[in-house]
């Protein structure tokens, strides 16, 4: 089943012309930003000297810093009259990259979540739960709309309130659950608490955060359904920018909306088919924020050609990331975020250390924060005040929950060289 | 002078964990401090230890010198009327004037019960309850 056959199954030459006039296109419209045409100069290259599909690789690199310098709208090529919705992604430190979206760039993103959940066998005679954020995670809004073009019955439920989230599967007969895979494990043990079967799910569509094959057969069978593994940035839109077939054999890229490059991440060369290295993104149609060679920081491969499928080249799944990015309840976080956030903290200073685990199914993250000479008044609300601070602090840098523990001096460890304030306890998902 | 009646508290941060109240104790012992009162506060995963001794900058420096952190606080000790009413009596003293009373603990001193309070402003405090025809304890009894 395809939402769109012709285009997902173009094949070799007319789908190197499409990619190749989108291209141009795209070199075009970044040129409406300030911060390409200075780099094009510095480069000195223009989109005229693009002709072939290769010649890409002469234009220089976007890193994500380079779009959070460019907060609020150094990356928006279209006036803003003509933008009809915002998102925000997280950065390394402070401010987030904000995502413009024009009317169009809405309609293709819809497109592209209508394509991969037909190709997942999901139909109008569906009916969607999508227990993702909403609001200015990318993960709520785009699988909504994706999933109303299709025309099934999408139920908005977000996050949260598990047992109603249970309650709505059973009462409505939920059919395709979107949400991270993590919370899909702990939803299915609550399920199994309540006596709960949900026995209308047969669909899983699971993303925001990297999962293994292991996951993938806890998730089959604790819930009854078929697990597809969800791939996107919200530099690119948002989900929906490759997506598994039910071959579960990698996931298919849009090449027609994507140019996908795979590149050492050290030398930035280019590696073959077969070898992996890090995924590198020039967007074909976007119009309110086209971005260049655009490295994702994902570690991933092209596959070879071929799917049974009849669809385009696939990448394998992600295995792991370039930089110390962690993904946190499906929030992308840096250790130095968290780090910044503290350390600006009155009261917190070096002597702190985060702990990221899995407990329950969940991601928790504890701060344990030594109490500092200078801090401890004798009073004990002073330091109730501190521990809500530091919880204070981190929710309004990452949107995340965290549990405070003080701690007396001389408990925590103390580093030599680099500290590594920041401990990823989870093991492998 | 209602200086005189400041009595010196210390206040020792403490987590939330086996023998961390044993370790206090423990070293103020050794160091022939002797505590008269404590109390525990606790919140969540932690507390503060509030103890009247007679040595308070020795309990500091042997306390500080284990690593804990401490920090003084100043109190003042009410001599209790053996006879219904009188915590009510101090708090309405207190509560009149306009001073809040941030905690308190009990201990029984030598010849009344004590009420050990903390409070937003001592001296005012001290200045009400004497005035009233409270009975207020001098640090000096400590030592
Ligand atoms: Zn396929």
């Amino acid at each position: 089943m395809y939402w769109n056959k012709k285009i997902e199954t173009l094949k070799s030459g007319d789908l190197e012309r499409l990619q190749t006039k989108r291209l141009k296109w795209s070199l075009n419209q970044a040129l409406n930003i300030e911060f390409y045409r200075n780099l094009f100069r510095e480069a000195g290259v223009s989109p005229d000297d693009i002709a072939t599909l290769d010649d890409v690789t002469k234009l220089p690199f976007t890193h994500k810093a380079d779009l959070r310098g460019g907060y609020p709208f150094g990356f928006c090529a279209v006036p803003m009259r003509e933008v009809v919705r915002i998102h925000t992604t997280s950065g390394t430190t402070g401010k987030p990259t904000v995502v413009c979206y024009t009317r169009q760039d809405l309609g293709n993103w819809s497109e592209l979540i209508a394509r991969n959940m037909v190709m997942a066998g999901i139909g109008e005679d569906d009916i969607f739960q999508n227990s993702v954020n909403y609001g200015l995670f990318t993960g709520g809004l785009g699988f909504h709309y994706g999933a109303e073009e299709i025309g099934m019955t999408v139920i908005p439920s977000a996050t949260g309130n598990t047992k109603r989230q249970i309650e709505m599967i059973e009462d409505f007969g939920v059919t395709v659950i979107h949400c991270t895979p993590s919370y899909a494990l702990y939803l299915a043990e609550a399920a199994e608490e309540m006596g709960a079967s949900l026995d209308t799910l047969k669909t899983g569509l699971f993303g925001a955060e990297p999962w293994s094959e292991n996951m993938r057969r806890e998730l089959e069978s604790r819930l009854g359904v078929r697990a597809f593994d969800s791939y996107g940035l919200s530099e690119m839109y948002g989900p929906g920018v490759a997506f598994e077939c039910p071959e579960h054999d990698g996931l298919h890229i849009w090449h027609d909306s994507y140019l996908v490059e795979i590149i050492d991440p050290k030398t930035g060369e280019r590696l073959e088919c077969g070898e992996r290295g890090e995924l590198v993104i020039t967007p074909l149609v976007k119009e309110a924020m086209p971005i260049i060679r655009y490295r994702t920081g994902d570690i991933t491969m092209l596959m070879e050609d071929g799917c049974a499928c009849g669809r385009g080249q696939k990448i394998a799944r992600i295995t792991g990331r370039t930089d110390d990015m962690m993904v946190i309840r499906g929030i992308n976080v840096f250790p130095s975020q968290i780090e910044h956030a503290l350390l600006s903290l009155p009261g917190v200073g070096e002597q702190f250390m985060v702990y990221i685990d899995r407990i329950r199914h969940l991601d928790e993250m504890m701060i344990v924060v030594e109490i500092d000479r200078d801090v401890f008044s004798g009073e004990l609300q002073d330091l109730a005040r501190l521990q809500s601070e530091v919880a204070g602090a981190i929710r309004d840098a990452l949107g995340i929950r965290t549990s405070v523990k003080l701690a007396e001096p001389g408990t925590l460890p103390r580093f030599e060289g680099k500290a590594r304030r920041v401990v990823d306890r989870r093991g492998d998902l | 002078m209602e200086d005189a009646y400041i009595i010196k508290q210390i206040s020792v941060f403490s987590e939330n964990r086996p023998g961390r109240l044993a370790a206090i104790a423990g070293a103020l012992k050794d160091g022939d401090v002797n505590i008269f009162a404590f109390s525990i506060a606790e919140a969540d995963g932690f507390g503060v230890v509030r103890a009247l001794v007679d040595a308070p900058e020795k309990a500091h420096r042997i306390l500080t010198d284990q690593g804990f952190r401490v920090s003084y606080t100043e109190v003042i000790g009410v001599k209790m009327r053996d006879e219904p009413g009188g915590l009510y009596e101090i708090a309405t003293v207190l509560g009149d004037a306009g001073i809040n009373i941030e905690y308190a603990y009990a201990y029984s001193g030598r010849d009344a019960a004590v009420l050990i309070l903390r409070v937003d402003h001592v001296r005012d405090a001290i200045k009400e309850i004497l005035s009233r025809g409270g009975d207020l304890l001098e640090a000096s009894a400590f030592t």
